[in-house]
């Protein structure tokens, strides 16, 4: 199962994940979840095999202000999320304007859910079997 | 005065659509922006519409080189947030089929690498020893490219005495040509000549941008996901392939000798192959949040998996070895000559399909 190590704000994002670096953790990557209220966004960093995991739970009107600044490795990323899932990413060292992946007539956001609508919610009577 | 150069998508040396924006100096690369996008399907999206069991085998359809530990990784997952337990012999012959690929995946990178600096006959040669991997993979499983032989809780398929033996008859054919190939990629003047001091990464410079898998390893780091013992690894006991240039010929060291040990695993791997069913198992659905991260050839892949206690997944997201790899790739690539351009990119293997799902 996946451990949170820490949940962060929009206010103390930058402080935490500079403190993280000098710490010898490095950036693996970032995941975006929309939890239909607001956005789960995690920065998973790793140090010696293990992950460690910070939680920022984003308004879904909010903006994201971009750690690329700091880990150049998360440039692609956060372009991906702004593809994706429409969150407005702030700062970042080169901007794509969300079409890092998708196309001029590509739909936009195409990862969000439409609010009153899951896809993820079709229940089978006995579950999965194999 | 500098000129915009694009790079890509489609160049003689490129498998796969990537552009690279490239600002010249006279021959000099100053400045690099990649252009991604030519082949999104948008499968993290598609597997929250399919059933966890239909997304196995969706998911290995994310590369057509690394397809089993695509699936092997989903597989891995879906087992945490169900405690499925896997039987031992499962464990066994997901790393048999797992390391084909590496050695597969190995091969056509070393082929595509010889024919990005012109060594035609080293290029067809390597991929004539990959074949004999195809048809390895093919007499186990019935599939050259998707094997669909994971199957969450364990694997569909057993591998008899007689496959077993053509399996290994073919990983002798293959050390013995690889031996002689990879002395030839090692030794020759022309190979060193467009490699070594050729867009060198530091291990500084690695570790800071997030490289993984053979990229890293030839930079120095001692990095390689099969070490923390997942499947029957641990049993296994694996040591890294290191080398500490950071250039194109310590990364093509690394495969070089990363192929060797492959066939070292399969070996072992079946001297020690545990009689045991093949498959658990389970009913229900899965539910909860995981992460699985497993050593592909190109590196390390990230799966993260949302499950609601329904038969769809809320959210499956995958972070492949590539996508690591292009900060990394773009720091090489800045300052090098323009004709060394598509052999840096080639050093580091990359595969579009994967960055993009």
């Amino acid at each position: 199962m996946m451990t949170i190590n820490d949940v962060i704000t929009l206010e103390n994002q930058q402080e935490r994940i500079s403190a993280l670096l000098p710490q010898g953790y490095r950036f693996v990557t970032m995941t975006a979840v929309d939890s239909t209220t607001h956005f789960d966004i995690y920065y998973h960093f790793d140090r010696d095999y293990e992950l460690y995991t910070l939680q920022l739970k984003l308004d879904r009107d909010a903006a994201l202000p971009s750690i690329s600044g700091l880990c150049f490795a998360a440039l692609l990323v956060e372009n991906e999320i702004q593809d994706l899932f429409g969150i407005t990413v702030t700062g970042l060292v080169l901007d794509y304007h969300q079409h890092l992946l998708l196309t001029k007539d590509a739909p936009v956001k195409p990862f969000c859910r439409v609010p009153g609508v899951s896809v993820s919610t079709v229940e089978t009577a006995k579950g999965g079997e194999q | 005065m500098s000129t915009i150069v694009p790079f890509g998508p489609q160049h003689p040396v490129l498998p796969e659509p990537i552009q690279l924006c490239l600002e010249l100096e006279d021959e000099r690369v100053v400045s690099v922006i990649p252009v991604v996008g030519y082949v999104h399907r948008g499968l993290e999206k598609i597997a929250e519409k399919k059933d966890f069991i239909q997304d196995t085998y969706l998911i290995e359809r994310i590369c057509g080189i690394c397809s089993f530990m695509h699936s092997m990784s989903y597989c891995m997952g879906i087992e945490e947030l169900m405690s499925i337990p896997v039987p031992p012999r499962a464990l066994y012959l997901r790393v048999i089929w797992a390391e084909l690929h590496r050695i597969h995946s190995h091969l056509l990178a070393l082929g595509l690498l010889a024919d990005a600096f012109g060594f035609e006959n080293l290029f067809m040669q390597y991929w004539k020893s990959r074949e004999r991997i195809m048809d390895a993979m093919e007499c186990t499983t019935g599939g050259r490219v998707m094997l669909s032989s994971c199957c969450i809780g364990g694997v569909r398929r057993d591998i008899d005495e007689n496959q077993k033996k053509f399996v290994l008859d073919q990983l002798k054919e293959v050390e013995k040509e690889v031996t002689s190939l990879n002395r030839t990629m090692m030794e020759d003047y022309s190979v060193k000549q467009r490699t070594v001091g050729i867009g060198v990464l530091s291990k500084e410079a690695a570790y800071a941008q997030g490289a993984v898998g053979p990229t890293a390893r030839g930079s120095g780091l001692v990095m390689d996901h099969r070490m923390s013992g997942y499947a029957a690894y641990r049993e296994l006991a694996i040591e890294p392939v290191v080398e500490t240039a950071g250039d194109c010929y310590a990364r093509t060291m690394v495969r070089c000798r990363e192929v060797m040990q492959s066939i070292d695993l399969i070996r072992r791997a079946f001297a020690q192959l545990p009689d045991s069913e093949l498959k658990t198992p389970f009913k229900g659905n899965p539910s909860g949040e995981a992460v699985i991260r497993c050593e592909q050839p190109r590196g390390e892949v990230l799966y993260y998996f949302r499950g609601n206690g329904t038969d769809k997944l809320e959210r499956l997201r995958v972070r492949t070895p590539t996508f690591a790899n292009i900060p990394a790739m773009l720091t090489m690539v800045q300052n090098c000559q323009l004709p060394d351009v598509g052999v840096i990119i080639i050093s580091v293997d990359p595969c579009v399909s994967c960055t993009e799902r």
